[in-house]
């Protein structure tokens, strides 16, 4: 189709849940901490040190690689890609080149029109490149600082066939694939850089402009959609989309031509002298057997065994531990309300916080249920309990008797009901008289001198009764 | 046959300047190395496997340990310039 938007992603992700860097032992918890600080001869590339691999890292990367439905193939080798760049100390980067860990995948997103799979070309790992900070923006800095410290932490490339069809789609499978990374406690996203994403968009018939540097899930629809509007803005004008270099320029929401020379795609991959080849394929039966259920399965799961629909099934298990907070509350609770509370409710109300579900214990949920389940309070009131919890804390009982949210005893509704039949003798006339709608004049009136506490349809037949004994 | 040019692009890759006087010397360096490297294309490699290293090694790991790094001074101290904490370089875009 003229115009159809083709996107493919490479998207880099950080094993950051490991102890030390992909081939020297410096520690990987730097996120806090003074530039060039975690760093030594091996990741400043320092003359005469060897790298050695990471034993867990390739254990990692074939966690990752089975998840995404990829052969984990039966020998992987290290490449030198030779590129002088300040980010890389060695003026070469450790990759993988034609013998990738891993080949041929495919996982499942929500696309624009209903479930669709997108392949995965390949899984490989290498190092991670120093990060380079510019005073100003990347086009216009006048020079280029340089922190190590990320240096040699280990990196997978996952990368797509051109299958997504929209940014909107590029996002799904972002959203999807940190899903499962989330499952397969390798990363952590929310550290920054934690994922990074270049990307390859093309109009159908026109050449592909490659956008470098979109920062993890968020930005890739921003990114994208600009992206599209400068190539149909340039073909409006009768030129051609050139195959080119762009890097996204995240305050300024758009993509800048990085000017670069043909000839810096002349990379000169060789294998690397340093790292003998790794034969793994022994390793993949248990790593296989030791995969933890992921998000597809235990969405299935958890529509068969809590028969709850598949929307609050899939908004329970897109991150690991939502889904283990539901099952811990479902175990004590009914599972169908339990769903609705925590998918609607408990997870909107986290968002709209920006926090964690770790702000949130099982049992104050569970006390929630169990006081909506015997009507002790509306879901007005539930709600109310659950902002409460989050802005104040406190335990549940204690929120309902301080906010004065249990629903009224029904003696003192009673009480109310007398009195408001008693004020509101035209109503109650009217109401004889046949004209129905006078009744909510009086149930208005109970549930005023209620403060609301009141069951509106309680009220109402209380009411009436009442009327009908005078 | 290596040329002027490939000698261009080969110190634009290696961000190595060359004179223009300099530039016939490495165009007949480059072919002498090739040249002797050429003798290798008089034997017949049809069914031989390509070899990638010398050694039969697979498999060699270390353990996922954290050890301490160089102090950032000691990081820093092989750099011509720096600023704050950082490596300092030329803008390279």
């Amino acid at each position: 189709m003229e115009g159809e938007v083709i996107i493919g992603l490479e998207v880099h992700v950080q094993l950051n849940k490991l102890n030390s860097k992909l081939f020297c032992g410096c520690s990987t918890d730097y996120h806090d901490d003074d530039p060039n600080t975690h760093t030594c001869p091996v990741c400043l590339g320092l003359p005469g040190t060897l790298p050695v691999i990471n034993k867990k890292a390739v254990e990692y990367a074939i966690r990752v690689a089975l998840a995404l439905n990829c052969v984990v193939q039966e020998e992987t080798l290290f490449y030198r890609k030779n590129y002088y760049y300040p980010d890389l100390p060695k003026a070469f980067q450790i990759t993988q080149y034609d013998y990738p860990l891993g080949l041929g995948g495919h996982i499942l997103i929500k696309g624009e029109d209903g479930e669709r799979v997108v392949r995965i070309n390949r899984v490989h790992m290498e190092e991670d490149p120093g990060r380079l900070v510019h005073a100003g923006t990347i086009d216009r800095a006048k020079y280029t600082m340089v922190d190590y410290n990320r240096c040699g932490m280990a990196l997978l490339e996952v990368v797509t066939e051109p299958d997504l069809r929209s940014p909107k789609e590029a996002r799904a499978f972002l959203d999807k694939l940190r899903s499962i990374l989330d499952y397969l406690d390798v990363f952590d996203g929310d550290l920054e850089g934690a994922m990074r994403v270049d990307s390859n968009l093309s109009l159908a018939g026109g050449d592909r402009a490659e956008v470098k540097n979109i920062s993890g899930h968020k930005g890739v629809e921003k990114a994208l959609n600009y992206e599209i509007t400068r190539q149909k803005n340039v073909r409006r004008r009768g030129m051609k989309v050139v195959l080119e270099t762009r890097h996204y320029d995240e305050l300024r929401g758009v993509t800048v031509s990085m000017r670069t020379k043909e000839e810096a795609h002349d990379y000169r991959y060789f294998p690397e002298p340093d790292l003998v080849p790794m034969r793994i394929a022994d390793w993949v039966p248990r790593v296989q057997e030791e995969l933890p259920e992921l998000p597809d399965a235990k969405r299935d799961r958890f529509r068969t065994q809590y028969g709850i629909t598949d929307d609050h099934a899939k908004s329970l298990t897109s991150e690991i531990k939502v889904a283990n907070f539901y099952e811990r509350v479902a175990g004590k609770a009914p599972p169908k309300l339990a769903a609705v509370w925590v998918a609607d409710v408990l997870k909107g109300e986290l968002n709209y916080r920006d926090l964690s579900i770790e702000n949130f214990h099982e049992d104050q949920m569970v006390e929630i249920l169990k006081m909506l389940e015997r009507e002790a309070i509306t879901e007005k009131g539930a709600v109310e309990v659950v902002r409460q919890i989050l802005d104040e804390g406190g335990s549940p009982a204690e929120i309902v008797k301080a906010m004065g949210l249990g629903k009224a005893e029904d003696d003192a509704v009673r009480v109310a009901v007398r009195a408001a039949v008693a004020e509101c003798g035209p109503a109650v006339e009217d109401y004889r008289g046949g004209n129905e709608k006078a009744i909510n004049f009086i149930v208005g009136q109970v549930m005023k001198k209620t403060r609301g506490r009141a069951d509106p349809g309680e009220a109402n037949r209380l009411v009436k009764e009442a009327i009908e004994e005078l | 046959m290596i040329t002027g040019e490939d000698v261009d692009h080969i110190s634009w890759l290696a961000s190595i300047r060359v004179a223009e006087n300099e530039k016939d010397e490495f165009v007949d360096q480059f072919n002498t190395v090739l040249d002797y490297f050429h003798q290798l294309d008089e034997l017949d490699t049809e069914d031989v496997e390509p070899t990638y290293r010398v050694v039969e090694l697979v498999n060699v790991f270390r353990e996922d340990e954290a050890k301490e790094s160089l102090p950032q001074e000691e990081s820093l101290r092989n750099a011509p310039k720096r600023e704050n904490g950082y490596f300092k370089s030329p803008r390279i875009v």
